[in-house]
């Protein structure tokens, strides 16, 4: 399923992603899901949350450059071969490029993992979920 | 030595008389072949009969730097491009740089003036004489070249860069004098030191350096390390190169080739002219330019103008080390840079307002200038793919090399990183602020 992540523009110096996640703690926003890219001068730090249009507001309020981007989520089996078969396979043969992705934290459900990624295709990739009846 | 001791010693009275005498038929040369001059001439109500005294300089308007980017590339020659045999070019206050162009006698002329820079300094024909400056568009390189030819000099056209082998062609050809930035002199300098070679058992003697500001302080640094005698050149692309003046060995300010320029300094806020000795904005016009003469070129360098004659006999007008400027521009490794220019790539590239700082590393040990340019991410350029900042970063970098002529580093920061001010905004820092 369709899912917002919100994205955020981090100096590579420590207290930078201190400074993130407090401003989100500060409006009581819950981090679903986390990833950290980084080059040797910056980051992208990309998120999932609870309330993304909050975030992006409590992110834009303490200074931040964010955005909002729609991602894909996934419900897959928590078994070796379950990111593999449910996703990865099913993309490429569909000729579906991933542009990132990474999993969610917590809890997801019985045996479940969740992950959240970027296709450049993002309709073609909801069509293949689909019918695969891949869980979101 | 005195190259050319009719004019170099001429008396101020008779000296202003020639002054006066070229400019007046300058004036009518602008007037009659150069659209601009002559809307420019119109609007201040001044024909060239107007100039019947030196004081009616200050009738004539200013010429800027802004007037060569709206006349860009050959809006202010005063003949056919035809006649043109050469071009030169340095940086302008935004992406169009400023064109220079010569005539064979332009050429000659320089050349002459240059032969006598160098003489001044206190070069003779039985030198040899190491070209570092950068040949090519760049005035320096190919300006010392015919200068030290015309003298009778031997001339090796290094060109600067390829420091090692600069250094072993120093001693194996016996240099004695070395034209290049001062900065280069001291990283000329510190790689002889890595290489185990110590400059002053070379047959180095002199050097003539400029094209960028340098203090006191670093010439005694220079003078020691490389066991020269470090003398101070001065000029610019709009008016001729270098050559506008040089010092003497008794370095107490460098004379000007007045002659060729009439000089004087104005109040950079009124354009009021000032008297001898206040400190002000250095304005040129051209003499003896034909290609493209300049009226009452605003250099935006500060100093100051001493007319007394100096102790080496010469009557020419000295002026200081320059003491700032009245407007943005820095040099760095020799290259003038505009903050104007940033900003014209940043709006090219980025498409919205640009917040910027330039970061500047001056020259220490081992390493050159270096400009270092913060660029904040704003929302509208902001992207969740790293791939698509990676590339926004190169475009800036390329875009930025491109239009300024020098490599320059660009770093992406967060809003906050940039400090907003009150009124203008402080757009340079050194490092060492930070």
């Amino acid at each position: 399923m369709r899912i917002k992540q919100v994205s955020v523009f981090v100096e590579n110096e420590s207290g930078r992603l201190e400074a993130i996640l407090e401003a989100l703690q500060r409006e009581k926003i819950n981090i679903r899901a986390l990833s950290v890219s980084d080059t040797a001068e910056f980051g992208i730090a990309r998120m999932i949350l609870d309330n993304p249009e909050e975030g992006l507001q409590a992110l834009r309020q303490a200074g931040f450059t964010t955005r909002i981007d729609w991602m894909l989520s996934a419900q897959i089996p928590d078994v070796p071969g379950g990111l593999l078969n449910s996703v990865a396979k099913p993309m490429a043969k569909a000729g579906i490029n991933i542009k990132y992705f990474y999993a969610f934290i917590g809890q997801v459900g019985e045996n479940k993992a969740m992950v959240v990624f970027k296709p450049d295709d993002i309709e073609k990739a909801e069509e293949v979920l689909k019918s695969l009846s891949v869980g979101s | 030595m005195i190259r050319d001791p009719e004019h170099e010693t001429m008396p101020r009275p008779e000296l202003e008389k020639l002054q006066l005498e070229r400019l007046k038929i300058k004036v009518r040369e602008v007037y009659d072949r150069v659209p601009f001059y002559r809307r420019a001439f119109k609007e201040k109500g001044v024909t060239s009969d107007d100039i019947q005294t030196l004081a009616d300089l200050t009738k004539l308007p200013f010429t800027s730097k802004l007037d060569f980017r709206d006349n860009y590339p050959y809006g202010l020659m005063a003949v056919p491009l035809e006649q043109a045999v050469r071009i030169h070019s340095s940086s302008g206050t935004t992406g169009k740089p400023v064109i220079a162009p010569y005539t064979q006698r332009d050429v000659d002329t320089w050349s002459e003036m240059m032969a006598r820079t160098l003489a001044t300094a206190g070069t003779t024909k039985d030198d040899v004489l190491q070209n570092a400056y950068g040949y090519g568009l760049f005035t320096g390189g190919l300006g010392f070249h015919y200068g030290a030819e015309r003298l009778g000099a031997m001339v090796i056209p290094t060109s600067s860069g390829n420091t090692k082998r600069q250094i072993l062609l120093i001693q194996d050809l016996g240099t004695t004098v070395i034209t290049c930035t001062p900065s280069y002199a001291l990283i000329l300098h510190e790689t002889a030191r890595e290489m185990g070679i110590d400059l002053r058992d070379t047959r180095l003697r002199l050097g003539v350096l400029g094209a960028e500001p340098w203090s006191e302080q670093m010439r005694e640094d220079i003078e020691e390390r490389l066991g020269i005698l470090a003398i101070n050149v001065y000029g610019l692309t709009e008016v001729i190169g270098p050559g506008v003046s040089v010092e003497c060995p008794h370095k107490c300010g460098m004379h000007i080739a007045e002659d060729h320029f009439l000089v004087e300094t104005i109040d950079p806020e009124t354009g009021g002219q000032l008297p001898y000795g206040e400190e002000g904005e250095l304005v040129i016009t051209t003499l003896t330019k034909e290609a493209q003469p300049v009226i009452r070129f605003r250099t935006r360098d500060i100093i100051s103008l001493n007319p007394e004659p100096c102790k080496c006999g010469r009557t020419m007008a000295r002026m200081s080390r320059i003491t700032g400027r009245s407007d943005d521009m820095l040099i760095v490794r020799g290259v003038n840079v505009f903050p104007s220019q940033i900003e014209s790539v940043l709006l090219d590239v980025e498409g919205v307002e640009p917040h910027y700082l330039i970061v500047v590393d001056r020259q220490h040990a081992f390493k050159s200038d270096e400009l270092e340019i913060w660029v904040e991410v704003s929302e509208e350029v902001f992207s969740d793919e790293m791939q698509k900042m990676e590339g926004l970063e190169k475009r800036l970098r390329s875009e930025m090399d491109s239009v300024l002529g020098i490599a320059a580093r660009i770093k992406l920061v967060e809003p906050r990183t940039i400090e907003r001010t009150e009124g203008k905004a402080k757009r340079v820092v050194d490092r060492s602020e930070l």
